[in-house]
């Protein structure tokens, strides 16, 4: 049966994700282990403090596995809610599992919690970062209405892989944050077309930010995640390199000099040969995959 | 924030060990944390809200859920940013429906 991941809650999409019966909660929300800084600005806290993480099995494979609740304040990286995923990633080092999967969905830093959060999302960006250099691979997966922005979008491109669905929506700034900071002219963050053009899965996948592009299904994205992780564990995860980076920094210079003066995302997938690309956001996954092989920017792990 | 606190006793339906966490904090919606906890028989409703001053309307929802589960040892405890009694009602509902042992 097809369910949507878009609608499902965290603790849902973790379930979906994994084989069934496998997931073992760590911290579950039973424990009570909630952000010491909500309560003393009178907010209200949750018991999981908005990100579900644990361990199980993904396709017969170990892997460790968290997912953040996009309802509960935006998905915001809290002092606990970091401490949850960078704990959780520095145990799958020490345990040697298969690989971390993500399911992001957050606006990144929460504020309120000023420079935890802040601290917490450096800690998580570092986690990753030493999860691939001990070759343990980080698949992100990026599905939620509320994207994957801030800090946590950074982490999302530091993994090995980014599997996202067309509502998923990846950037640094927001588009909210964009319109208040550069004018609307420069970005209508009210044009709801557009801020899925610019910062949706499908943009994402042509300008060569994520590897794969799936439908809004709970079983495409397991299925995607299995596959993603048999292939890491088929070639090994790649080490990051200096050569890797410098490789990617080129990549990311000659993006920004072939299509910095675009004025809308359809210029750019224009110039990358799409025919119609004003058909681009009707096509369903599948046909747009085919659409856009051989013309797409390949994805850099 | 108001934190409110319930307790109703002599239950006589048990609840499954494992807890059941249902719902999540967004707006106009809550979570539920059931737990099977030893309390003599009562059943111990503890919530805590974003909107101050509904304590005799949660008492008049959290009232008619007991008189329709009558839990004995169980604790609820309640995250909540402003959802309506009947949210309310239906979260409570489908905590319990997941963590009532077959047959009870």
């Amino acid at each position: 049966m097809s369910a949507s991941y878009l609608e499902a809650t965290a603790r849902e999409r973790i379930l979906a994700l994994l084989d069934a019966g496998s997931f073992n909660e760590l911290l579950p929300p039973a424990q009570r282990v909630v952000s010491p800084h909500l309560g003393q600005l009178d907010a209200p806290v949750s018991f999981d403090d908005g990100v579900t993480i644990g361990e199980g099995l993904l396709g017969g494979r170990p892997v460790m596995a968290a997912a953040q609740e996009g309802g509960f304040m935006g998905g915001a990286v809290g002092e606990v809610h970091g401490a949850k995923l960078v704990g959780l990633i520095k145990r799958a080092i020490r345990k040697q599992v298969a690989g971390v999967v993500l399911l992001l969905e957050t606006g990144g830093v929460r504020l309120h919690e000023a420079n935890a959060g802040l601290i917490a999302v450096s800690e998580v960006m570092r986690a990753v970062l030493e999860a691939r250099a001990a070759g343990i691979p980080v698949i992100v997966l990026v599905g939620g209405a509320n994207g994957c922005f801030g800090g946590m979008g950074i982490v999302a491109r530091c993994a090995n892989t980014v599997i996202m669905s067309e509502e998923g929506r990846l950037a640094m700034s927001g588009p909210e944050v964009i319109e208040t900071a550069n004018g609307v002219e420069e970005f209508d963050s009210r044009d709801r077309a557009l801020v899925w053009r610019t910062t949706g899965g499908k943009h994402r996948y042509l300008i060569g930010d994520c590897q794969q592009l799936v439908g809004d299904d709970t079983e495409a994205f397991r299925q995607a995640a299995m596959d993603a992780l048999t292939a890491l564990a088929q070639s090994g995860a790649p080490e990051l390199t200096l050569a890797a980076l410098e490789s990617e920094q080129e990549m990311l210079r000659r993006r920004i000099a072939t299509f910095g003066h675009a004025e809308d995302p359809m210029d750019i997938w224009a110039e990358l040969g799409v025919e119609r690309p004003e058909t681009v956001p009707m096509l369903e996954a599948a046909a747009f995959t085919a659409m856009a092989q051989g013309l797409r920017i390949p994805f850099k792990a | 924030m108001e934190t409110l606190n319930f307790r109703f006793e002599q239950g006589r339906r048990r609840l499954k060990a494992a807890p059941e966490l249902v719902g999540v904090v967004s707006s106009g919606n809550l979570e539920v944390l059931i737990e099977n906890v030893d309390l003599k028989g009562a059943c111990a409703i503890e919530i805590k809200t974003a909107a101050r001053g509904f304590g005799a309307i949660w008492e008049a929802v959290v009232g008619d859920f007991q008189q329709r589960w009558q839990l004995a040892d169980a604790r609820i405890s309640i995250n909540d940013m402003g959802a309506t009694p009947a949210v309310v009602s239906l979260r409570l509902d489908q905590a319990v429906e997941a963590m009532v042992e077959e047959g009870a």
